[in-house]
């Protein structure tokens, strides 16, 4: 009865079978198209994506922004420099997930951290969990591929930013940083300024969602209709020529295809919908995903700016590799 | 008066400056409106939320965009 009322609830909010029933019969009612043809097949793809993933984004970017206003990045830095040794690598990769920070503001965060004491390898956790693992791109994924996907993506991705973290700890990167984050701070300023009272809360929440969808609307619908395309006109065979599961080198592909692209995850999610459709590893699928996101050069070069070339390499080889690994755990798991 | 905006160049700095030129002009106030871009000048203020608005060396606001009319009341 419970198990039923779940499977309805998702059905209905998360997957959003009705609207995609609405889209379909729409076109062939309607426009009388074919159902067998290819732009019935990419039309309906475009419009049901476009319009479920703006719905559910504006509601979880709300969501996730008001979880927000409770851990800011002051109160964020003084419950991580009470944890020590891998345990803190582990809260560190947590906060990372309930905090939503745009990459733009990733670096400030790890000036703010680095003066602050916190060890280097604890940073480095936060900030791999940060974009990797957030509310509302495990959602959109539990929405299109199921939690147990979503599920297994969350814990992969705080076990990356843990031993990631771990691992720059343990070859004592901490030198590396740029010099001047080893200075003296001239003003003292561990002032929070909080957010006082719940209007003040659902202002902020309804400001993210309008910033958030304003700078990744471009990339959503350039996002989907790269998917809708895939979806109606590319054969299948000659996908999984290049990516299928059982192609050793597709991973490798995904994660070096991923890394020169800027986008948003939510505008990553339609083209890995239709590539898995298609038969593509959902291995190799996550690690284009992961790779977008914590790899992008853009945020790369930020990054540069903060610390030296040996770290940010070994940052890059790190995850690198571990992203290639989770590529290929997940493509094994779905071949057995 | 100086007001500085401490951000990377992000879409938000670029509507805060604005807000605060527009904001300082309503007032007929005689104020330098200066973007800071730098890291390593943004870290001397220890901010880690940015856009952040500096009015003469004091940080009033971290992390949010605030509207002409905020400003207006800050100065």
């Amino acid at each position: 009865m419970l198990g039923n009322f779940f499977i309805w609830l998702n059905d209905a909010f998360l997957k959003m079978t009705w609207l995609q029933d609405l889209v379909n019969d729409l076109l062939i009612k309607v426009f009388n198209m074919d159902a067998e043809s290819y732009l019935y097949n990419s039309l309906s793809f475009f419009i049901f994506d476009v319009i479920k993933i703006f719905l559910l984004l504006s509601v979880l970017i709300y969501l996730s922004s008001y979880v927000q206003t409770y851990f800011t990045v002051e109160r964020t830095k003084k419950i991580l420099s009470k944890f020590k040794g891998i345990g803190a690598n582990v809260v560190g990769a947590l906060l990372g997930t309930i905090t939503p920070f745009c990459s733009c503001s990733s670096i400030p965060i790890f000036i703010g951290f680095t003066k602050a004491g916190l060890p280097i390898g604890v940073t480095f956790s936060f900030l791999i969990s940060s974009p990797l693992v957030d509310l509302a791109s495990v959602v959109m994924l539990a929405s299109i591929f199921g939690w147990k996907v979503a599920i297994i993506y969350v814990i992969v991705g705080i076990i990356l930013a843990v031993i990631g973290g771990s691992l720059i700890s343990f070859f004592k990167m901490e030198k590396y940083v740029a010099d001047f984050l080893k200075e003296k701070t001239e003003v003292d300023n561990e002032e929070e300024i909080l957010f006082v009272s719940k209007k003040e809360k659902r202002k902020y929440a309804v400001d993210q969602v309008k910033e958030i969808v304003g700078r990744v609307w471009f990339y959503v619908l350039l996002g989907v209709g790269i998917g809708a395309a895939i979806h109606g006109y590319l054969p299948a065979e000659f996908i999984q020529k290049i990516l299928g599961p059982d192609k050793w080198y597709s991973v490798f592909v995904g994660v070096f295809a991923g890394i020169p692209m800027y986008a948003d995850i939510f505008g990553t999610l339609p083209i890995a919908e239709a590539l898995v459709l298609k038969g593509v590893g959902l291995g190799t699928v996550l690690a284009f995903m992961m790779a977008v996101t914590t790899l992008s050069i853009p945020s790369l070069i930020l990054l540069k700016r903060v610390v030296k070339n040996r770290l940010l390499v070994m940052f890059i080889t790190i995850v690198t590799i571990g992203i290639i690994i989770i590529g290929y755990i997940f493509n094994y798991l779905i071949i057995i | 008066m100086i007001i500085k905006i401490l951000g990377s160049g992000c879409k938000k700095c670029k509507k805060l400056y604005q807000n605060a030129i527009l904001a300082a002009d309503d007032l007929g106030i005689e104020a330098e409106v200066i973007k800071v871009t730098d890291f390593q000048e943004i870290a001397k203020f220890n901010v880690m939320q940015t856009p952040a608005l500096v009015i003469d060396g004091k940080i009033v606001a971290k992390g949010k965009v605030l509207t002409k009319e905020e400003i207006k009341e800050l100065l």
